[in-house]
């Protein structure tokens, strides 16, 4: 997300699961959707028998979706910016690009400012000791009217394709093939089949979830495919687009509503400490348009800013005092889970809440974790099961070595429902929201989530009133108009998030004409208002529960157009938009591109179509207006300004354990220069004398992370831990497929069965032989399965620089005979 | 209108339960000799979607018991929804396992405390469990919140109790732990978007 948003306006994949089947290419890489995604998997297989797509897989394994598809290439793990860097070095040295897209979507001719500069491994701003840039000198250079200058011929040197082209042609298909370890055979073969969709009507789909994600380069690595995807035309059109596949089903939901250190509902952001004047905070997240004519969304960032204040505090929240903004926390530095455990590792972090979530199993390092958890004075966990976080103190021999009687963290435990159990909306990774309903009662005592937040935040407010204490306010005052205030109903918090009126909303056009009563639902956020006269607890699901009803609970699966955007199935934000930046599949003229594959079109005097259109609905093409509405300059970021912490072009970069040691790109800058490491996590780090082998973690089909272990089925069918490793690395070391093999990194060690297999193959890379050890994640020392080890005793902590993703897909290890 | 249960056995005791008691079908069933009924026939259906990944396929709940407030349905059967557009009755091994995440042995029933150096879980009320949170959030809070910084600034902030949202959990389960959590001041608030 922390790549798609500011290449494209939105964190979230740009089209959905149907959608794939209009594909003419689907390249699956950083992911494996046909066993991690299966029944979402189907829509390739569909593409293939009635579209005749190509199906491409890029994978350092063979795996069950290169079982499917009709080329494989193999790639070293971590190594997939050099790939796709390549193919953008291609793509624009073969002109195979789809030249009007580019132009008129995309930031190809705006000029960069002159104190932009990238030299051998470093973007200009480079602080050292801080492992940071001043990105300031990333940006575009601005003219006297206030907008950005653009030069349409793409002549000036610092135009931001020109800039793109000097940056890539570094990536020469010897240096790809070098780093990579992928011939240059294969490598020019998927060049050229991604350079058949540069025409209008033919388009590539990408399909990518946590092997792209869990790098410490994988915002750039989804950025470099997004890249690509600009280039071709391919971003807004059926069949197109960049699909963030999520992992949990309602991963998606949860970012959406900012449950994250620096986020509110609806992507709106947490000030920083030194936001002290609201007005600045405010100003600052409007943003003016950097082009004209462009419609840039986020300048109503006041709108669904003052609207979420009244949600929660209701009359409290005021012009006066600022709509309540000194109740809102002020940042000093993020504190994602890997900064959590850090804190916890220093003694700084006294309590930590779990709610359905297994930190000592998915987070990096587990003997960094067991000893933060030991270190804290309660941990509280909220859970349908008997998790292995809860359970961290537990002795479990080999597998949780460790001595209750010297942990001295009071654990509670409350017992939830399951999906089965609760009424409520999921948001699917193709950002649909839809609603389910209750079959049964939860177990014995066990209770629905929201009761128990619920009723955890009542006990709280009552000491508060009784006590007093640490600036009681937000506490006290926050809204709580639900019916039975222990139990807020599924439908009552919809209709919370949905938004209402507070006062009569009139039409602009013709204020004596009231559209929505004071009291009613709003119909979207399009209606919100910066006065206080609307409420709405998460701007971006406004639409999804309106005085028509839940939008969320509708089951009409019809399908018109026969592109697979059943508009009337369930609700798709933003505002029941199937494919995003769905402009951008007409020409600057308002017509298809593909007139097999019409989706929205300009009638003449509106937008309209098989989608809801991603526009201004009465903007005339002559006006002018691009398709990327939530940017300021309206169109896709080749050159991402200063959006992205390591640069506004990917760079490859070495993972942090690295099997070749160096960078042949710029050895001096091996790997993330921008990644954040704590002291001692660096200290941490394995080398290639010590740990040869590239390890990568991996998911199974049959189980579902560390839940499934609790399951019969699942346990039934993949009971016992295993480590997958190739022909010849077995051979060299003595390894026969179900021998107990011992793998080891810098932080641990795990033991598990050897599987030999024909899937993995060594690689030649930087003149090195590399061999993968495949480390499927799914045991652990509580559940039905057999015992076996957290795989994450394996690996580093170090994340993402933007998105603080761990870096589980590419570590060091050995391997031997246990 | 919402009534939790232990509303709902009030109503009973208040008296507007006797119709309702009625309808409970206290009868003698009659003893008959026939082939074993199709068991669909006397569920109840309930849509759903399964919670694991995010292609989020929808699917179909059996229960017994016929959704009357005093009848516990239990569930007895998942299986793919066939109208639904992703996954068209499909669904997953993991999928075709979820009747065994419902019934999982290893679902929790009763909140517990495990105490600080002791070796075992032991049972206790929700009123003591939410009390009990309660108190040490609030001590906490109390202890460490941070009004002002350094620089004189007002920044509410806590930063010494962290919290880990789920991600399988329902959007108004997301909504309503953001809106209680935030206005305590707590930053160190995350979900599994990262992993």
């Amino acid at each position: 997300m922390a790549s798609l948003a500011p290449t494209f306006g939105r964190g979230a994949m740009t089209n959905h699961w149907v959608d794939i089947k209009n594909a003419n290419v689907i390249v699956v890489m950083g992911g494996n959707a046909a066993e991690a995604h299966p029944c979402g998997f189907k829509w390739v297989t569909e593409a293939k028998a009635h579209n005749k797509a190509t199906f491409i897989v890029i994978d350092p394994r063979f795996t069950r979706s290169a079982a499917m598809a009709d080329m494989y290439v193999p790639l070293r793990t971590g190594t997939d910016i050099a790939f796709l860097g390549g193919v953008i070095n291609y793509l624009l040295s073969h002109d195979k690009i789809q030249h009007e897209y580019v132009k008129a979507y995309t930031n190809a001719s705006l000029i960069v400012g002159a104190g932009y500069k990238f030299d051998d491994g470093l973007f200009s701003g480079y602080d050292e000791p801080g492992r940071k840039y001043d990105r300031s000198s990333w940006a575009y250079e601005m003219g006297p009217d206030g907008y950005a200058k653009a030069d349409p011929t793409l002549k000036h040197p610092r135009c931001v394709i020109n800039l793109m082209m000097q940056h890539y042609s570094r990536y020469t298909p010897e240096a790809v093939s070098n780093i990579t370890g992928t011939s240059k055979e294969q490598f020019l073969k998927v060049c050229e089949i991604l350079a058949s969709t540069s025409v209008p009507n033919r388009t590539t789909t990408f399909m990518y979830a946590l092997g792209w994600t869990q790098h410490s380069v994988g915002s750039q690595m989804i950025r470099t495919a997004a890249l690509v995807q600009l280039l071709l035309g391919n971003i807004g059109m059926p069949g197109g687009g960049i699909n963030a596949l999520r992992g949990h089903s309602n991963i998606q939901g949860l970012t959406d509503l900012g449950l994250l250190s620096n986020l509110l509902p609806g992507y709106l952001t947490l000030p920083n400490e030194k936001e002290t004047d609201y007005k600045a905070y405010i100003d600052k997240r409007t943003l003016k348009p950097l082009r004209p004519n462009q419609f840039n969304y986020w300048s109503n960032y006041p709108k669904f800013h003052v609207s979420l204040m009244k949600s929660w505090w209701g009359d409290k929240a005021t012009k006066e005092n600022n709509w309540c903004y000194d109740y809102l926390p002020k940042l000093d530095v993020e504190y994602d889970i890997m900064r959590q455990f850090e804190l916890m590792a220093q003694g700084k972090m006294n309590g930590y809440f779990c709610q359905g979530f297994n930190p000592l199993a998915s987070l990096p390092n587990k003997k960094k974790l067991t000893d933060g958890l030991s270190k804290l004075k309660f941990l509280v966990v909220i859970d349908p099961l008997a998790t292995d976080t809860s359970c961290f103190w537990e002795n479990h021999g080999e597998y949780n070595d460790v001595d209750p009687s010297q942990i001295m963290t009071e654990v509670i435990r409350l017992p939830s429902s399951c999906f089965a159990e609760e009424t409520g909306s999921l948001t699917n990774s193709g950002r649909w929201l839809q609603w389910h309903w209750k079959g049964q009662e939860p177990p014995g005592e066990a209770m629905d989530d929201a009761a128990i937040m619920a009723n955890i935040f009542l006990r709280l407010r009552e000491l508060y009133r009784k006590e007093g204490g640490a600036f009681p306010d937000p506490i006290l005052n926050l809204t709580w108009p639900y019916k039975i205030p222990h139990a807020p109903s599924p439908e009552e918090l919809a209709m919370e998030y949905n938004g209402k009126a507070l006062a009569d909303l009139t039409d602009p056009k013709d204020k004596t004409k009231v559209l929505i009563k004071a009291g009613q639902q709003v119909d979207g956020y399009g209606q919100l208002k910066d006065d206080g006269t609307t409420a709405c607890g998460c701007w971006l699901f406004s639409g999804s529960y309106t005085e028509k009803g839940n939008m969320m609970a509708r089951r009409d699966n019809s399908d018109p157009s026969g592109l697979g955007n059943t508009l009337n199935w369930a609700y798709s934000w933003p505002a029941n938009r199937r494919i995003l930046y769905n402009r951008a599949s007409c020409d600057p003229t308002g017509k298809p591109w593909d007139p097999k594959r019409r989706l929205v079109w300009w009638d003449g005097a509106k937008w309209t179509g098989a989608d809801v259109p991603d526009f201004k609905p009465d903007s005339a093409p002559s006006e002018g207006m691009s398709p990327f509405i939530m940017q300021p300059e309206g169109v896709g970021r080749l050159f991402a300004l200063d959006k992205m912490a390591e640069g506004p072009f990917p760079e490859h970069y070495e993972p942090f354990e690295t099997p070749i040691g160096t960078n042949p790109l710029h050895p001096k800058v091996v790997s993330n220069p921008a990644a954040r490491v704590f002291k001692g996590d660096m200290e941490q780090f394995g080398k290639a004398k010590e740990f040869p082998y590239a390890g990568t973690t991996y998911r199974l089909t049959e189980h579902f992370h560390y839940w499934t272990k609790h399951t019969e089925l699942s346990s039934i069918i993949q009971p016992q831990q295993f480590v997958e490793i190739g022909e010849e690395l077995a051979k060299e070391k003595g390894i026969k497929a179900g021998d107990m093999v011992k793998v080891s990194s810098n932080r641990g060690y795990i033991k598990a069965k050897a599987v030999v297999t024909k899937r993995i193959k060594p690689l030649q890379a930087d003149g090195k032989t590399i061999h993968h050890v495949g480390v499927p994640i799914h045991w652990g020392f509580k559940g039905i399965a057999k015992p076996g080890f957290l795989a994450n005793t394996l690996t580093p902590v170090v994340g993402d620089a933007n998105s603080q993703t761990p870096e589980f897909k590419s570590f060091l290890v050995n391997i031997e005979k246990a | 209108m919402q009534v939790t249960r232990r509303q709902f056995f009030k109503i009973c005791a208040g008296g507007l339960g006797s119709s309702g008691l009625a309808m409970l079908g206290l009868m003698p069933g009659e003893a008959l000799a026939e082939v074993r009924q199709f068991k669909l026939e006397r569920s109840t259906e309930t849509r759903n979607t399964c919670p694991y990944c995010s292609v989020s396929c929808g699917v179909l709940m059996y229960s017994y018991g016929d959704k009357a407030k005093n009848a516990k349905e239990s569930i007895f059967h998942i299986e793919g929804d066939p109208d639904h557009p992703v996954n068209r009755g499909t669904l997953c091994p993991k999928g075709a396992g979820l009747l065994d995440f419902v019934h999982s042995p290893n679902r929790l029933k009763y909140p517990e405390v495990r105490e600080p150096g002791s070796n075992e879980w032991k049972r206790i009320s929700w009123d003591e469990a939410f009390d009990k949170v309660a108190r040490l959030m609030k001590d906490d809070r109390d202890k460490n919140f941070i009004a002002k910084n350094a620089a004189g600034a007002t920044v509410n902030r806590w930063t010494t109790t962290s919290f880990l949202a789920a991600s399988a959990s329902s959007n108004e389960t997301g909504y309503i732990t953001h809106k209680v959590l935030r206005p305590t001041g707590i930053l160190a608030f995350d979900n599994q978007a990262r992993v």
